[in-house]
Order: structure tokens, then sequence, then C-alpha cells
């Protein structure tokens, strides 16, 4: 009866009459009862009808209250009576009405289960709306969730569509309607088919639900029914694609069904009897004390389990209690059932294709996560290969160890940080702070060398221990002159995007420069060391000082020089790891212990084994995080270990130097 | 009889290295200055919280004769000495803390009507220790922390072992020098990550903790464990010197000196140096993991920061101000650093205010530190030692 | 004189550079040879091989007193065999004493544990007193090694070495920078040495090879070019275009 009242009054004069018959449905809209009057408004169509639901959604509707006629208001001032008052038009038409009391016309205030309803309705109205930004945006929802309303309209915009981009896109959301809503298995399955290949998550989320499933325990595995897996308890994890897998001992607590899981399943389907967890026998086992004691037990007895369970048996033969499940008869029990899960989807064809199309699609993105990782390792090797590269020359080169190494690398950084407090624009900092901190840490490092290192050339043990001493103080320099909080270094707009492939892989554009500033750096390296007067200089001084000296070269100099040029190399390192992280007192400290393992796996004095040390630290760490992604302590751990032994069985690293009595 | 020859041989042996004898005597007499004016026994003019900076000098001097041995007289320079020390910390720690909640544990389950089965005790342990890190089982590595011998035993026997592993790798395939000491440095970088990590087994970075409080003696006031592990740890140093003397002392002491000087010319004599060093190395090791196991029940806490690659180069430091090479040397070295250090950054140190500026201690100690070291192994490579040295031959001479 | 020590058509290379090049011949017992040859004709390196400092690429090195090849040995191992070496710059303990320097080279137990455990003997003692009057050092016991004359480190090395005991010595250029006297008690000391046991010696200088008198082995660029007395040697052309005649 009530139904019958609510059914809309069909009307096909205007447009106008047509809403003001069904007045009452709008104006007291629910989301039970709204649907049957968007339907009409929606098959009316035009201009008019999407005006009206728009205004509707958007709580702009009123009506007055005495003819119940729809309209639009604005508010006007107060009347001489102090009323205020409005001006309303029609909400159709848009014709001025006029004055009137604010109290004599109400506002439309559809709940959002309404509104969300109306949203739908527009939906074909924005698909064809002259605005492509318009179109773009409704699409988007579409491609999270569509209707199946939604289909038709939206195979007709296809038809319609100029933009070539949003006609794809048109066509994807279309294809995912039919995976929804697809009445044929046929249609389905062709559409589940076209995804063949798009690595975009959108297909992989549409894809998944086709393929959800649902666990079920019985006697025996029925002969109908859709069958995604068998599952084992303790012994099989779900894959993605609704499939069973068998796990290795290692990984058996990630079951998808443990024991006790599948027991409570059987227990839950009446196929067994409940167990008794040993908290309930103990409840069970308290609540009988009388006197002290428990049936015949005294309860200091009860402190082990044997114990408990005897005096438990002893209520359960006196029926006081449920009896026990052995752990063996748990096992015993899981064993007679069968535990598998079908597919909620019961036609095998569509499930069957969904799975080839999302293994297939799985495949490939395992493709390109490995693509990933290795262009993760590559800049990460960036990375260490930077702040090792000073480290190649002063120790490679010169063979002077310099713990404060990494407190070149952060006064670096700072030097950025302070730089970008004087010059706001973020490129033209950048561009200052690199010649301005190889400038500074030059400069240090020609100090240090001159006041430190100088008098420590035959002493190698105690370089190492003076120089953690200025590494000591030079961090604690930086905390009292910065702070201890971290300091930030901007890059510029240009390096904040990524260069995305597809929705797998993506490399940000700092990890591309960096990896530029890295290979920039070899060269100039090579450049210097190879190709100039000085490089050949420092290698005369270091393989022979005394000869270097008799030919007229000042090995003061040279010394003084080398190790300038090392440091400064480690400064500009600095501002480049600093965008990379933020800048603290510790950000040298970080990466000199890896620094020295990066020289000294790749071999002390060349600056290609650098190089190798650096792409080998690299790629191991992440090929270990690969494994365990959630602990990159682990990860560290594990590398530091590896790089030890390695040093073990190739002591001169990788690429080794070969000579008469190098130990000597 | 035979009691009375050893001790006679032990006094000649004393009376012929007088050194030895001043030291111990030096020792004794501050020990038993230190418990008439402390608390606990005595007449309380020194505080608790003292005594026990005290007691932890101490244990740090026992680690620095070990880096002596194994740097100013092996030439080792390992920085890896602090992670044996801290090792042995967590050894005992981890009876301390198991034993003590185990106590706990028992106590609160006295309330309940039944008492308790020993899964139920193993499991409110573990969670009650392990609640932290998310976890509630007790791991593999705590099998033993029930027993206290077994515990006492693991403070030798596992950073013997991880010595014993470490050293046999790197002395066999010749790697000496800094990268020697780089690689001490990554063992324990590495062995740090490790501890931090929540699935160690050893609560991530919240380390073990109230070891001040040892299991079955929480009616013992504080100022008297104090001053009984002050005396532990004095003994403790008092063994380890005449230890390190006689090895120093005997053949062995001339190899070592031998291997630290020229390596090549003692494996031309027929030595095998690469067993020599592991010797040393694992003696250490373990005289450092002892030292650490004194050391944590008075400091309280353990975690991984104990093990920052910066802790070895302190105990570097010590040595090398103290002076290399001189068993005494180490000590003198170590107490004196150590102290100045917990005065400076205790913030007892008066401000120096220069008029633009102030010199706060706190922040200013480790630059002064940092530099004077660089001035010390410039100018002074024999340190305090050999400055006394100096001083004694002038007044014979 | 039966053969102590075979090199057996050893090579080795530095980077392309050949340092031996197929060296062949053979050290009898209680012999004493000199090695002569310019620089760079693998003198030292040969010595290297031998005491195992540097691995050949080819060849065998065969101890013969137990017939075992020496390039599968440690240089400690070599040493304990009985095969000492004087290298050509005096290396001695230095921040130790004479009687130290000399009680370390003793041919005991090298056991670390032994070694450790170690408590001096009365033939210990005796035996430490003997060398040190052979090396003219017996007043310099308690002197650190250090403070000792360049002339009195050679001989301390050469006592060391005695205290080892060795089957073999291999001395790198004793008279290296000695006085004439030195000189004199230096080939007293090493005739005696060869009286029991072989004694190879590398020198440059002619005049105390010929004092030496015994057969000379010439070495040029990594292989023997002649071997025999050295008259017999110093008469052969190949010999005086290389190495003589400059």
């Amino acid at each position: 009866m009530f139904l019958m009242m609510l059914t809309p009054a069909l009307a096909d004069s205007s447009f106008e009459q047509l809403v003001q018959t069904n007045a009452k449905l709008i104006s007291k809209s629910s989301s039970k009862t709204v649907g049957p009057v968007l339907n009409t408004l929606q098959q009316f169509g035009g201009a008019e009808a999407e005006a009206f639901l728009t205004n509707w959604q958007a709580k702009k509707l009123y009506f007055i209250k005495k003819t119940g006629q729809f309209v639009l208001v604005k508010k006007a001032g107060k009347a001489a009576d102090g009323k205020k008052q409005m001006h309303i038009r029609n909400a159709i038409t848009g014709e001025e009405i006029g004055l009137v009391p604010a109290k004599s016309v109400k506002q439309i205030k559809p709940n959002s289960g309404v509104r969300s309803k109306i949203a739908a309705t527009l939906v074909p109205f924005q698909l064809n709306s002259n605005d492509p930004a318009i179109r773009a945006k409704t699409l988007k929802t579409l491609l999270r969730n569509i209707e199946s309303s939604h289909l038709l309209p939206l195979k007709a915009a296809i038809a319609n569509e100029s933009v070539s981009e949003l006609k794809t896109q048109m066509e994807k959301a279309y294809v995912f309607g039919m995976l929804a809503h697809g009445a044929e298995e046929s249609e389905v399955e062709v559409a589940i088919l076209s995804l063949a290949g798009d690595l975009s998550i959108d297909v992989r989320a549409a894809l998944t639900p086709v393929l959800a499933s649902t666990i079920v325990v019985a006697k025996e595995i029925p002969s109908e029914g859709n069958l995604a897996r068998v599952i084992t308890p303790g012994r099989t994890i779900k894959k993605a694609d609704g499939t069973a897998a068998r796990l290795n001992a290692i990984g058996r607590k990630d079951a998808e069904l443990t024991d006790s899981t599948a027991y409570d399943m059987m227990v839950a389907r009446g196929l067994a009897p409940a167990f008794v967890t040993r908290n309930m026998r103990d409840e069970a086992l308290v609540a009988s004390v009388m006197n002290g004691r428990v049936s015949s037990f005294s309860l200091d007895d009860l402190d082990n389990e044997n114990a408990r369970d005897t005096a438990y048996q002893h209520l359960v033969d006196r029926a006081a209690a449920p009896p026990l499940v052995s752990e063996l008869q748990r096992q015993k029990a899981i064993q007679g059932a069968v535990f598998f899960a079908l597919y909620n989807n019961p036609s095998s064809r569509v499930t069957d294709a969904a799975r080839k199309v999302l293994n297939d699609i799985q495949t490939k993105v395992t493709l390109y996560k490995y693509l990933d990782l290795m262009l993760d390792a590559l800049s990460l090797a960036s990375i260490y290969f930077l702040a090792a590269i000073g480290l190649a020359i002063t120790f490679g080169v010169m063979r002077v160890i310099n713990m404060a190494h990494g407190e070149f690398i952060m006064m670096g950084a700072y030097t950025g940080y302070v730089v970008q407090l004087f010059v706001p624009n973020y490129t033209l900092s950048i561009a200052i702070a690199v010649p301005a901190a190889f400038l500074v840490t030059f400069a240090a490092g020609v100090a240090m060398e001159r006041l430190v290192i100088r008098h420590l050339y035959k002493r190698p043990l105690e370089t190492l221990l003076a120089t953690f001493g200025i590494s000591i103080a030079l961090q604690q320099l930086a905390k009292n002159i910065f702070g201890t909080q971290a300091r930030p270094l901007t890059a510029p707009s240009w390096l904040d995007g990524a260069f995305a492939v597809n929705d797998v892989l993506a490399i940000s554009n700092i990890r591309i420069a960096i990896f530029c500033l890295a290979l920039s750096f070899l060269g100039l390296l090579l450049y210097v060391m190879k190709r100039t007067r000085f490089g050949l200089e420092t290698r005369t001084v270091t393989q022979n000082p005394a000869m270097a000296a008799s030919m007229g070269i000042n090995p003061d100099r040279i010394n003084m020089l080398t190790f300038g040029f090392g440091s400064g190399i480690a400064g500009i390192a600095g501002v480049a790891i600093g965008l990379y992280s933020k800048v603290t007192s510790e950000l040298g400290a970080d990466y000199i212990v890896q620094s020295f393992m990066t020289v000294v796996v790749g071999g002390v004095g060349n600056i290609w084994g650098t190089l190798a040390g650096a792409a080998m630290i690299g790629t191991l760490q992440k090929s270990i995080e690969w494994f365990n992604p959630s602990n990159t302590l682990a990860a560290q751990t594990y590398m530091v270990i590896f790089i030890i032994l390695f040093i073990q069985f190739r002591p001169r690293g990788i690429i080794a130097q070969k000579g008469r009595a190098v130990e000597a | 009889m035979s009691k009375l020859f050893q001790e006679t041989v032990l006094v000649q042996y004393l009376f012929r290295n007088p050194s030895i004898l001043i030291f111990l005597g030096t020792l004794a007499g501050v020990c038993l200055a230190v418990t008439i004016l402390g608390e606990g026994f005595g007449l309380g003019l020194i505080s608790t919280s003292f005594i026990k900076t005290l007691g932890k000098t101490l244990c740090l001097c026992i680690i620095a004769i070990a880096m002596d041995l194994v740097w100013g007289f092996c030439g080792i320079l390992s920085l890896g000495h602090f992670a044996f020390f801290a090792l042995g910390g967590y050894m005992i720690g981890m009876w301390m803390m198991f034993a003590r909640t185990k106590i706990i544990v028992i106590e609160a389950a006295k309330n309940n009507v039944l008492p308790p089965t020993p899964a139920e005790i193993s499991e409110a342990v573990g969670t009650q220790i392990f609640g932290v890190v998310g976890g509630a089982e007790i791991p593999m590595v705590w099998a033993f922390a029930d027993s206290l011998w077994a515990q006492i035993a693991f403070i030798v026997l596992v950073p013997g072992l991880l010595a014993y592993l470490f050293g046999w790798l790197a002395f066999r395939s010749r790697v000496n020098g800094v990268y020697l000491s780089i690689l001490t440095q990554a063992m324990t970088l590495a062995l740090s990550l490790y501890l931090l990590q929540n699935d160690s087994g050893f609560r991530g970075n919240n380390g073990l903790s109230g070891l001040q409080n040892v299991p079955g003696l929480d009616d013992v006031p504080q100022s008297i464990l104090s001053i009984t592990f002050f005396l532990v740890s004095g003994l403790a140093l008092a063994t380890t010197y005449l230890m390190a003397a006689a090895v120093v002392g005997s053949k062995l002491g001339n190899i070592i000196r031998g291997i630290r000087d020229n390596e090549a010319r003692v494996r031309f004599l027929g030595y095998n140096v690469e067993s020599y060093k592991l010797f040393i190395f694992v003696l250490t090791a373990m005289v450092a993991a002892v030292a650490g196991a004194l050391y944590y029940p008075q400091a309280g806490i353990i975690n991984p920061t104990e093990l920052a690659p910066i802790a070895s180069i302190y105990l570097a430091v010590w040595v090398a101000i103290g002076g290399r090479g001189r068993i005494y040397g180490a000590v003198i070295g170590a107490a004196f650093v150590s102290l100045l250090s917990s005065y400076f950054t205790s913030g007892q140190a008066p401000d120096i205010p220069l008029g633009f500026a102030t010199i706060i201690w706190t922040d200013w100690w480790l630059i002064l530190l940092g530099f004077s070291f660089v001035v010390v192994t410039i100018y002074a490579p024999q340190g305090l030692g050999g400055f006394i040295e100096k001083l004694a031959r002038q007044e014979k001479g | 004189m039966a053969p102590l020590l075979q090199v057996d058509n050893i090579s080795v290379s530095f980077d392309g550079f050949k340092a031996i090049n197929k060296l062949s011949f053979e050290i009898g017992e209680t012999e004493l040879r000199a090695i002569i040859g310019p620089n760079g004709a693998g003198k030292t390196t040969f010595m290297d091989i031998v005491t195992g400092l540097t691995r050949p690429d080819s060849g065998d090195v065969r101890w013969l007193g137990t017939n075992i090849s020496l390039l599968k040995q440690s240089e400690s191992q070599i040493a304990q065999l009985g095969i000492g070496r004087k290298f050509q710059k005096p290396t001695t303990f230095e921040a130790q004493t004479v009687y130290e320097n000399l009680l370390m080279s003793l041919a005991n137990n090298r056991n670390p544990f032994a070694v450790l455990a170690y408590r001096r003997s009365p033939r210990d003692e005796d035996r430490i007193d003997g060398i040190a009057r052979q090396i003219n050092l017996a007043e310099s016991l308690d002197q650190f090694a250090g403070e000792l004359s360049h002339g009195q480190k050679q001989w301390l090395e050469i006592g060391m070495l005695l205290a080892q005991d060795p089957k073999l010595l291999l001395v790198d250029e004793p008279a290296a920078g000695m006085t004439a006297s030195e000189r004199d008690v230096t080939v007293a000391l090493l005739k005696e040495l060869a009286q029991i046991r072989s004694v190879v010696v590398v020198e440059h200088d002619m005049e105390f090879i010929r004092e030496l008198d015994c057969r000379v082995t010439v070495l040029h660029e990594g292989a023997v070019i002649a071997e025999g007395s050295m008259d017999f040697v110093t008469a052969n052309q190949q010999v005086i275009d290389v190495y003589l005649g400059r």
C-alpha cells in the first residue's frame, strides 16, 4: 500500500511538471525511496535535469512551504519588521519570483546516502559534459567503483568521446563494469582477457574481487562449487589468485589456517566437540575449588600440567565439565576433515580467465620490481660511492686513514644549509653550495694535513686515533653550533618529481641526479689522477717521496693539496647526501664505516675498485632487504658480516694490486 | 705445605717487581679508604652514587689493561673490545633480569588460586621481559638465563668464542694495521646493529635494565650492594693486573712485543704469529667481558648504544693518554680520563663566562677531549706513563 | 755432498715483470754458497720464495731433509724446518735486550701455551752465553738491541739465527755498511757457521765474496747464468757483460 503511494507519478509534459508531481518524494527523500524518482529524472535527461540534480545534491534546493514549489534562494536584507527575507526564483526555469520572508521557505537537506545516489544519477550527465575536466573527474570515481546502471551511459559516452586518453580510461572503466556486473559469462571473460598485461594498480584491484573466495570445512570436497584451493592447516598459504601454495618449514607460522583456527571452524560447523583451552580448564578447576581442594587434589599439587589435567578429568568424570580434547585428538579430527575455499564467483570460466590474467600481470610486476630493486641498489651504490670517493684519494692513494672524513661530509652538508639561509632560491643556492662546500672542506683538509697528519705519516695507527679525536671534536662542535635537531637542505622543486615508467616502476629525480653526480665524480677523479700534472705528481709522491723530491716535486705541497682535494670532494658529496637525507651532526658518522668498507672491499688505491666496492655493497644491501623488507637493521647487520667475511677471503679487495713483498 | 710454597713464590715475585707491589698497595689503600669513607659500611662521607662511579671506573681500568695488552704490547689496535665488554654485561644482565623477573612473577602468582605451572611462569616472565619489543616467548638465547653459573660461564665463553672466530678469520688472512682496526670496528657495528633489532632476543634498543637490583637480595640496601661491587671490582682489577704482569713478564711477553715491533721477523724465527695474536685477542676479550659483567650491574642498564664505535675509541684514548706498553699506564689513563669525563659531563664543572659566549662544559668537554687527544698523539706518544718514567729517571740520575 | 734444498724450475712475475724465470739449482748440506747478480736479478725474490713470503707462479722448492715442498708451508713452519733468514737491513727487536732477542730465537717449543709457561733453564742460559761469546756480545746481554752499533746488530742477528739452530742459513748482504775489521770478523763467522750447516750468502761486494772462497752462483734476469768457483765465474764472458764489466 505504502509503496504504491510512493511510486513516482509519470508526467510527460514538462520537466517542471514532472518535478512538482514528485515533490513529496524529493523534499522528504530517503536513500531507500529516492531511487525511482532519480530514475525518472534521469530518463527525462537534459540540462534542466542535470542542473536540478546538481542543486539538489549541493543542498541548494528550497521549497515554498505553502505551495511546495522548488526554488533557489539568495539572502536579502531584513524587512521593516526586522524579519529576515530572501530573494527566490524558480529552481527549474530560473524565473525570479520575488522577496519573501525567510521563514516561508525550507531547505531540502538530502542525507549522504541520498546524495551519493544523486551523484550516481548525475554520472551519465557528467560523462557527456562539455568540460573534459568534469569528464575526467567522473571517470576517476567510476574506475574505483562502477555501478551496473552506469554501463549503458558509459558505452554511449565512449562513442562520443573525442579525447583519446579519456577514451581509453572510459574503455577501462567499462571493462571494470563488465567485470563486476556483466550478465553473461562470456562477456565477463572477454572483459577480463582484455585487461591482460596492464600493470596499473586499479586493474589488479578490479581483478582481485573476482577471485575472492570463502573458506569451508566439510567431510569431503563437494562436486559442485567453483573450487579455489584445498587448504592444509599449518602447511599452505593463500596466493593472490586464490590458489594455495605449500609453505616450507620456516614460513609455517604464516599459514592461512593454524591448527587451532581450523579446529575452531570444525567446532563452529558442529563437526567436532569444543576444544578446552588451558585457560578454560584452569577456570573450571578454580570454579570447583572447595575447602582448598579440587575433588581429591590439594591445590598445592596443581603446579604442573599433568596434575591439572588429571584433576580436570575428575571433573569430567563427574560430568561437571566438558571433556578435554587432547592435542592428538585435535590433530586426528583436523586430518579427518577437508578444508577448502570456493570462489565466490560460481563460473570457473570467469575465475580461470581472471587467474590467468592476474598471474601474468603478477609475473610482470615481479619483473619490474626486480628492475626497481636494481635501480634502488644503483642509487644506494651512488650514495656509497659519493661518500667513499674522497676516501679513495686520502686513504686509497695517500694511505692516510682519516676517521674525520665523515665529518667533512657533514661540513659540506652544513655549508649547503647555511648557504640556503642566505640564498632563498633553491636552484641558485645549490649551485653556490657545491663550490662553497668544496672550498670549506678543502681548507679544513689542508689545515688538518698541515697541523696533524703531517706529523704522523709513519704512524698509521696514531693517525687513526688522532683523526678520530678530531672527528669527535668536530661532531660536538657542529652540535654546539647547529643544535641536535636535523636541519633541512631543500632540493629545488625540479628535483622533487619522479620519472614514472608505470605503476610499479618510478625513479625519483633526486636519485637520477645523485647517480649522475656520482658518474661525473668518477669522470672528474679519473681525469685529475690520470691526465693532469697534479695527478701525476700525487702518484709519484705516494710511490716514492724521496725520488719525487729529487725530481723537483715538493712532496709537502703535493700531500697537502691531495689531502685537501680528497676532503673537498667529501664536502661536495656532503651537499648531495644532505639533499637526500636530513643534515645532522651524525650525518658523517653514519657513513664512515661503510665508506671505509667500500674502499677496502673495492681494493685500496684504485678508483675503479671504489666503484666496484660501492656497487657490490649497494646491491648486496638492497638484495638482503628484498628478502626481509621489514627489517633494514637486519640487512645492514648481514651486510657488515658479509663484508667482514669477504675481506677474509680477498684481503686486498675486488681489484687487488700485486707487487713484490706487499706485506713486508 | 705446597700452599705456603706458592705464597712465597708470589711474594718473591712481587718483590722482584716493585711496580706491581706499589700498584697493589695503592689499590688496596684506595679500596680501604673508600670503604671507610663510604656509605654502607663506613662513615658515609662518600655518596653511594659516587661509589658506583668509582666502581665503574675500576672496571674501566680492567678493560684498559686488556686494551693495553692487545694494543700496547701486541700492536693490534682493536676497536672491538668494547663489544666484548658489552657482551659480558649482556650475559650477566640476562641472568639478573630473568631471575629477578621470575621472583616477581612467582610473588605475584601467590594470589592465584592455582599455583603456577613452570610453563605459566616462563610465559609470564617472557611477557614481562619481552613485552616492550612485542614478544612474549622467551628466545632461544635465554635458554640458560635462569642459571647464574651458566651465565657466568657465558660471560667468558660467548665473547671468547666471538673473539676466537673473528680473530681466527682476520689473522689467518693476514689482515693487520689499520685494516684490522676498521674490521674490528665493523664487527662492533654489526653486533650493535644485531642487538638493536627487536627480534634479536636482547630487547632491541631498550636493552636490559634494572640491573642495579641483584636477584634475591632485594632487602640489601644499594649502599651495601654498591660498596660490595666496588670491592669485587677492585679485587678483579688486582687479579687482572697480576695476570697481565705475568703475561707481559713471561717469554710470551717478549714474543708479543716482537710481533708489535716486527711481525715478519717473529715469523722467520719460527713462531706462528697468528696463534699468538689469537691467544692475546681472545684472552683480552675475555678480560674485557669480565670487566663488563662487573660494570653494568653498577650502571644499572645496558643497551646497544654502549657498543657505539666511539666507546672503543675512548678506550684507545685512555690507554694512549696513560701510556701504551705500560700496564699501570693503562690504569692511570682510564681512571684519570673517565673520572675527569664524568666530572665534566655531569655538569659539576663550573661554566666559564667569556663575555661574548659561555663555555658550558657539558657541551665543550668532548671538543677539549678530542683535541687534547690529537695533542697527546703527536707530542706525547708515551702518555702520562712516559712522563712518570722520565721523572723517575731524572731522580735516579 | 748430499743436496739439502732443491729449487726446481720456478718462475714468478709481478704485474707482467718476470722476477724469476725458470730458476733451478741445488744447495748441498754444509755448503757455503754465494749468490751474486745485478739489481733486479731476483736474488731477494728467490729468498722470499724459499722462506715462504712469496709464492711462485710455477715450479717447486723441495726441502730434501724431509722431502717436502716448501710451497705448502707457512713462514713459521719453514723456519721451524730449519731455514733461517738474515735480512738486508739488520732486523732485531730493538725495544728488547740482547738476552731477550736470543732467548726468543732459541730452538724451543713454539706453541703459545708452552711459551707462556716457559721457565728459564740452566741449559738455555748456557746456550745463550755461548752464542753471545761467539758473536762478541757477551758483555752487552742486558743492553737494548736498539743501543747497539750497526755491526753489532748484524752480529746479534746472526746470533739469533744461530740460536734457532737452522740447517740452512740465508744471509742477505751481511757486509753492507760494515767497517773493514767488522767485515773480517763476519767472514770468519760465516765460514765457521758453514762447518755444520749450509749457508747461502747474497752479496754485492765482490771482495767479500772472494774472501768467503766458496762456490758462486750468478743470477741474471731471474735465471742462473754461471756457477762455479769465483775465478771460474769471473772468467765467464756473459757474467762480465751483465755484471762485472760495468
